[in-house]
């Protein structure tokens, strides 16, 4: 079995219809996909990810963008971006200085189909061992799963760049019209073994003066606040987008069994030559539709639960990220008084100092000004993907178990009125 | 018909403060004495309509091994006793989960076996059983370790190699045989299967249950540290809602395997006991078959002795024929019985076997039917919380 081949595009699939069985494209799946922020969509810069095509080792999204900006050449393009570039993109942000003071949209995580893939090998692997039926229902089980990972994956994408085009600083950025526009590709070549190995330090110097930093009392009560709030709130989020991606995937195997179990019946229900052949073949139609509602109830959990755990990990983080880079402007301004008495007692370069002084105060204000604004928000859209995400969560468990509860009802009546 | 309900009930008993035995009181109730029972017993007249003994484990395995030596070649669908499970965790008046859910499932299983062996019409006149259920003291079992249930399917397995072993195949003149052999083969192999993937649906369920018990926690220490009033209480509710989640699906889990994974599992034994039945059958038939070849031996032997001048010879010759005769015509006679006795006990296994089914089925349905009306209850009391966060 020669799979994954270039895997056909959401935007074909979705004309499709390939979905028979649980619907994935709900309507809150539909339009601008940016579950896990409340975005006000602006007409004068509107990004999405029109299409997708997944390919051996790689994903091309399709970004289309729309624009009444006089920036660009024309009011609707669209390009094709891999992930690099994205990474490109948000890496340049965090390396520009003006930016210090803005929350950094979190970069979307690489594209995984390791595991579906390995899946499907040991699929194909085991095709001999297992009856037509069991084979074909397997194989339409894992390309369901596939193409859940790879509409996460464009979501994720998508929202990245919709907060960026949200952003009143960053949507202007230069960078990010190139990557909007330029027709070509943007030639990113993914980081070298030294790029990635002074990554990795740069992060250990980071994390080690994070703690240097994050004992250090505050003198702004609000900025000392956050830090406190965003110290604890990243590791607990990180935990419970842990605990959920666990229980989510016991879910996922509860429904995996019901399905064989299913199977089983129905091949008894069609060799019993007594009263239970008609029982079994009931039971085994009801415990199918019931594990689809599981599966979906697994998926629901997922996309609502644990992808929010998850992306407000990313984007704690990227706050933490924020209050270092102030803690180290303070830092920074702080040794630059140091340097301006020592030089004003020696009286020796005094101007240089004050020069230098001067312009370490002016970043340490800039940056806690925007900072503040940008923790506000971040606490607005926090709570409002929460508000959203949850309720969603509930309704949709709802719904599920009401279908069920209908499907057993029924399924027991006939069952009860036969006998 | 009788309808004898059996309940089990443990009690421990301390012997020592090392050991300690676990007991089963049988209750056994039945709503009329049957005659038969006055007439076959030489103990003591039942005067009672309900009866409760006292018995171990081992007792019960005891019980089985002796029904299935007297019972199982000559037919009978003997039910076969639990499995001793390969290890027996009693803590010394620890009152721990585990050893509590152990000893449950056991209470369970031999209900169920003792019920079965009740409804069985001709074991329910054999004077064990009915020692078992009414005589205060019972001898212990000898040597149970070769009496346990895993012992005698060894024992009817080994039967049944030396039987394929044969060189004579037997003339299966009689397709209803064939026919039901293969049913319970194909009935045997899709249990199995169902078996398999009922444990792993427990397995999973508990492990969901667990894993649903930590995200509660880590939800509620998050909703904690979140410093939004409102989110933070609905956090509190959401941790609050996903424990009861954990409680529904431990209780899921033990209706599975209570309910699903035992039904499955006593038939795959009870197929076992049918297989062993009908293999006695084949060697009932090869006996008859051996002593006919016999027979025929004889009678060649004594037409040769008829040339020679020996009397004696000849006479002892003449009376082995006549015993012979008489062996075949037994022979014959076991073979029909055994065939008609299967048929009988087939017809009576196969009812069974559709009310079991379809009672039990029915019964774990409406247990996920409870599940999910509960968790309505759970979601809508939430859905308002989360509606209210800002």
């Amino acid at each position: 079995m020669t799979y994954p081949q270039p895997f056909r595009s959401v935007g074909a699939m979705m004309q499709e219809g390939l979905d028979d069985g649980p619907d994935f494209l709900s309507e809150e799946d539909r339009g601008p996909r940016a579950v896990n922020v409340d975005l006000q969509t602006d007409a004068t810069l509107q990004v999405d990810i029109s299409d997708a095509l997944s390919e051996r080792d790689k994903v091309k999204f399709t970004v289309h963008t729309k624009s009444s900006l006089p920036n660009f050449k024309q009011n609707e393009f669209s390009v094709v971006r891999q992930h690099e570039e994205f990474i490109w993109l948000h890496d340049s942000f965090v390396e520009n200085e003006e930016y210090a003071g803005y929350i950094i949209p979190p970069a979307p995580p690489r594209p995984d189909f390791d595991a579906s893939r390995e899946k499907l090998q040991k699929l194909g692997e085991g095709e001999g061992s297992m009856t037509k039926e069991e084979f074909t229902k397997m194989k339409q089980e894992l390309e369901a799963e596939y193409l859940a990972i790879f509409k996460k994956t464009v979501a994720m994408h998508e929202v990245f760049l919709c907060r960026v085009a949200a952003h009143p600083v960053l949507r202007k950025d230069l960078n990010f019209h190139v990557f909007l526009e330029y027709g070509q590709d943007l030639s990113v070549r993914g980081k070298n073994k030294k790029e990635k190995l002074e990554d990795f330090f740069k992060n250990v110097v980071k994390s080690a003066d994070g703690v240097l930093v994050a004992g250090v009392k505050d003198v702004d009560d609000f900025f000392e606040h956050e830090k406190t709030f965003l110290l604890e709130y990243h590791t607990r989020v990180k935990d419970a987008s842990a605990k959920s991606d666990r229980m989510i995937r016991s879910h996922k195997n509860a429904a995996d069994d019901i399905n064989r179990i299913a199977s089983t019946l129905y091949t008894l229900g069609t060799q019993d030559g007594t009263e239970l052949c008609k029982f079994f073949l009931k039971v085994s139609e009801l415990f199918e539709k019931t594990r689809k509602i599981e599966a979906r109830v697994a998926a629901d959990e997922d996309l609502k639960l644990a992808d929010l755990l998850k992306y407000y990990l990313r984007e704690s983080q990227a706050a933490k990220d924020l209050l270092y880079r102030r803690s180290r402007a303070l830092v920074d301004y702080e040794n630059a008084n140091k340097a301006l008495d020592k030089a004003r007692a020696k009286n020796r370069d005094v101007l240089q100092a004050e020069t230098s002084q001067q312009i370490c105060c002016n970043k340490f204000d800039k940056i806690s000004e925007s900072a503040k604004q940008e923790l506000i928000d971040f606490k607005t859209r926090r709570v409002s993907a929460f508000r959203k995400n949850l309720v969603e969560l509930a309704e949709l468990e709802l719904k599920h178990a009401k279908g069920n509860l209908q499907l057993l009802q029924s399924c027991l009546g006939v069952l009860k009125g036969n006998t | 018909c009788n309808k004898m309900i059996i309940t089990i009930y443990t009690s421990h008993i301390y012997k020592s403060i090392k050991t300690c035995h676990m007991h089963f009181k049988i209750l056994a109730r039945t709503p009329l004495i049957l005659p038969s029972l006055l007439l076959q017993t030489s103990l003591s007249v039942f005067r009672l309509q309900d009866f409760s003994v006292k018995r171990r484990f081992s007792d019960f395995l005891g019980l089985h091994s002796k029904l299935a030596s007297k019972y199982l070649h000559i037919g009978c669908i003997v039910p076969p006793a639990p499995r001793r499970a390969l290890w027996v965790r009693v803590k010394v008046g620890k009152e721990d989960q585990s050893s509590n859910e152990f000893v449950e499932k056991r209470r369970c299983a031999l209900e169920r076996y003792l019920m079965r062996t009740v409804k069985h019409p001709v074991l329910l006149k054999d004077p064990d059983l009915l020692q078992f259920l009414e005589s205060p003291e019972l001898a212990r079992a000898v040597s149970t370790q070769a009496l346990s249930g895993a012992g005698l399917m060894r024992m009817m397995n080994k039967a049944a190699d030396a039987v394929n072993k044969m060189t004579i195949r037997m003339n299966e003149s009689d397709t209803w045989f064939e026919e039901k052999q293969q049913h319970f083969e194909n009935l045997d192999l899709q249990l199995r299967k169902l078996h398999g993937s009922i444990e792993s649906l427990v397995c999973h369920r508990k492990e969901l249950s667990l894993n649903t018990c930590q995200f509660a926690r880590s939800a509620a220490m998050l909703g904690n540290s979140e410093d939004h009033t409102a989110l933070s209480r609905a956090l509190s509710q959401l941790a609050e809602v996903e424990e009861k989640m954990e409680a529904l699906h431990n209780e899921q889990a033990n209706q599975d395997f209570s309910l699903l994974s035992e039904l499955v599992g006593d038939y795959v034994r009870l197929l076992s006991a049918i297989k062993a039945v009908f293999e006695h059958r084949v060697k009932t038939w090869q006996k008859w078959q051996d002593t006919q070849i016999l027979l025929q031996k004889k009678r060649e032997a004594e037409a040769k002795l008829q040339i020679t001048n020996k009397p004696d010879k000849l006479q002892q010759a003449k009376d082995e024929i006549k015993e012979l005769e008489l062996k075949v015509s037994q022979g014959e006679r076991d073979f029909e019985q055994i065939s008609k006795t299967i048929r009988k006990e087939v017809t009576r296994f196969e009812k069974e076997r559709v009310k079991d089914f379809k009672e039990t089925i029915v019964k774990y349905l409406e247990t996920l039917l409870h599940s999910q009306q509960q968790m309505i209850k759970y979601w809508e009391a939430f859905l308002p919380e989360a509606k209210a966060i800002s």
